[in-house]
């Protein structure tokens, strides 16, 4: 049977891996190839990588550092951040990496999701999207880039994503985000047995029981950020996952999830 | 892991679409070192043929045919050189798609076919993605491995159907039983991702580049 993926999430912020809370102050934790060799030996089930500066700075992704990252990787990869082309897409797909992220090039131009998934396929295609919640507890689809988004509620939005094509939706919860306080189980929780494609929940994992807790909210992948990069009360950098023995657990929780 | 010495050339088809890049990385790893080959020209060179892919099956074959990779490649298999398809790849091993409308490669009597769930296993999403156990069947593409102990990653939404179950090379399970990698005398296929499977990885590899060094 299929097991439930827990993926750790890591920021590219120029050559250095960065972590952030609630998307602002990213702080240095280390070097991106090391980390991977680290998760290499860890053994974890996938990577997700965001640049997070390409979209601001509207550049395009670093291809040589990403190039250095796929050759080191023996897990399959997820890459996000400045990506606007089919042909930036199927660049980064031949230096060895199995998916791209998009976010906020989909915020500007929906149809990107289309070309992508009609020109290498919708299992690669992985529409990204960040909600946080607006003063009135409403949520709301994010844009970092500042700009109007073509649809604010979460859900319609991803339903749109998913009409057009991505394969696979990574929900970021922005005010989770580095906090540790544990996933958006209510935000999970609207997504629940919506979408015929894969959920990744990320934002705010906490603990063990708490990735247990989002399992049974609806999400069929784990995103793990802060968790797996920061120990102790001091929030030391120290690179770290599940062990086997809690990974039977997660896949065991997920496997009831699959039929209803 | 394998004899260095040896030399055998084989070619990674790289034909647009595809992640050769892993498997490139991959088979360095393994001290092989592979031609990276675009056109038919490149492929007379090559003693055993790696079809990596991932994206739509149209858009692989028309790419295949556009380059003369197809006709190329039907020629080099049809003379004895091995082949391994991964993902799409093996996809395109098979006589056409639910995918698209375009005819595959036909090198083993198998056509791809989209998953179908009956009633009550909507649960079940579609890519089906992540690290699925693996049943080994074929004991020279699986050397090594113990029949049931394997987990392999996955990436695909569709899924291929041999005609003959005695070509079936591993069995999984998502929903419906579904044909994990096949085997047809030296034409081989994997569903999941050899060249991303951790340590489970490289000794498929190893396997076939084995293989092709004793066809």
């Amino acid at each position: 049977m299929l097991r439930t993926r827990v993926i750790p999430v890591l920021l590219l912020r120029r050559h250095g891996v960065v972590k952030t809370v609630r998307f602002r102050n990213p702080e240095y934790v280390g070097d991106p190839i090391n980390i991977v060799r680290i998760f290499n030996d860890k053994e974890v089930d996938e990577l997700v990588l965001t640049e997070i500066t390409a979209t601001r700075a509207g550049s395009a992704p670093d291809f040589e550092l990403l190039e250095q990252i796929a050759s080191e990787a023996f897990m399959p990869l997820c890459y996000g951040g400045g990506v606007r082309s089919a042909s930036d897409a199927r660049r980064i797909l031949r230096l060895g990496m199995e998916k791209i992220a998009v976010n906020s090039a989909a915020l500007e131009r929906p149809g990107l999701i289309r070309e992508l998934a009609d020109e290498l396929g919708s299992q690669c295609v992985v529409a990204s999207v960040d909600v946080r919640r607006t003063w009135t507890r409403q949520y709301e689809v994010f844009s970092h880039a500042g700009r109007d988004v073509p649809e604010r509620d979460p859900v319609r939005w991803v339903e749109r994503l998913v009409s057009l094509g991505a394969g696979e939706i990574l929900l970021n919860a922005v005010d989770r985000d580095g906090t540790m306080k544990g996933y958006d189980l209510d935000l999970l929780g609207r997504f629940r047995g919506r979408f015929d494609v894969p959920l990744i929940a990320c934002g705010g994992a906490a603990s063990f029981d708490d990735m247990k807790r989002a399992i049974a909210s609806g999400a069929s992948a784990l995103g793990v950020g802060a968790r797996f990069i920061y120990e102790g009360p001091y929030r030391a950098v120290l690179v770290s996952y599940l062990s086997p023995r809690e990974l039977d657990e997660i896949h065991m929780a997920g496997r009831a999830m699959e039929v209803s | 892991m394998i004899d260095a010495q040896t030399s055998t050339s084989i070619a990674v088809i790289d034909y647009g679409v595809n992640n050769v890049g892993s498997v490139v990385n991959m088979l360095r790893r393994l001290e092989v070192e592979p031609s990276i080959v675009r056109d038919a020209r490149a492929l007379e060179e090559a003693s055993a043929i790696i079809l990596p892919g991932i994206g739509a099956f149209d858009t692989g074959m028309t790419n295949l045919e556009r380059t003369g990779l197809f006709d190329a490649i039907r020629q080099r298999v049809a003379q004895g050189a091995p082949i391994l398809g991964i993902c799409l790849g093996m996809q395109l091993l098979t006589r056409g798609s639910e995918e698209g409308t375009r005819g595959g490669l036909a090198l083993i009597p198998a056509v791809t076919r989209r998953f179908v769930f009956e009633n009550g296993m909507r649960r079940f999403k579609i890519p089906h993605m992540g690290w699925n156990e693996t049943e080994c069947i074929d004991r020279d593409l699986f050397a090594g491995f113990d029949r049931d102990s394997a987990r392999f990653y996955y990436v695909h939404s569709f899924h291929v159907v041999c005609d003959d179950a005695k070509d079936v090379a591993a069995r999984a399970t998502y929903g419906i039983s579904f044909t994990a990698a096949v085997r047809a005398g030296h034409i081989f296929g994997t569903q999941f991702h050899p060249e991303k499977s951790h340590r489970f990885v490289m000794r498929v590899l190893a396997n076939f580049v084995r293989l092709a060094r004793h066809a």
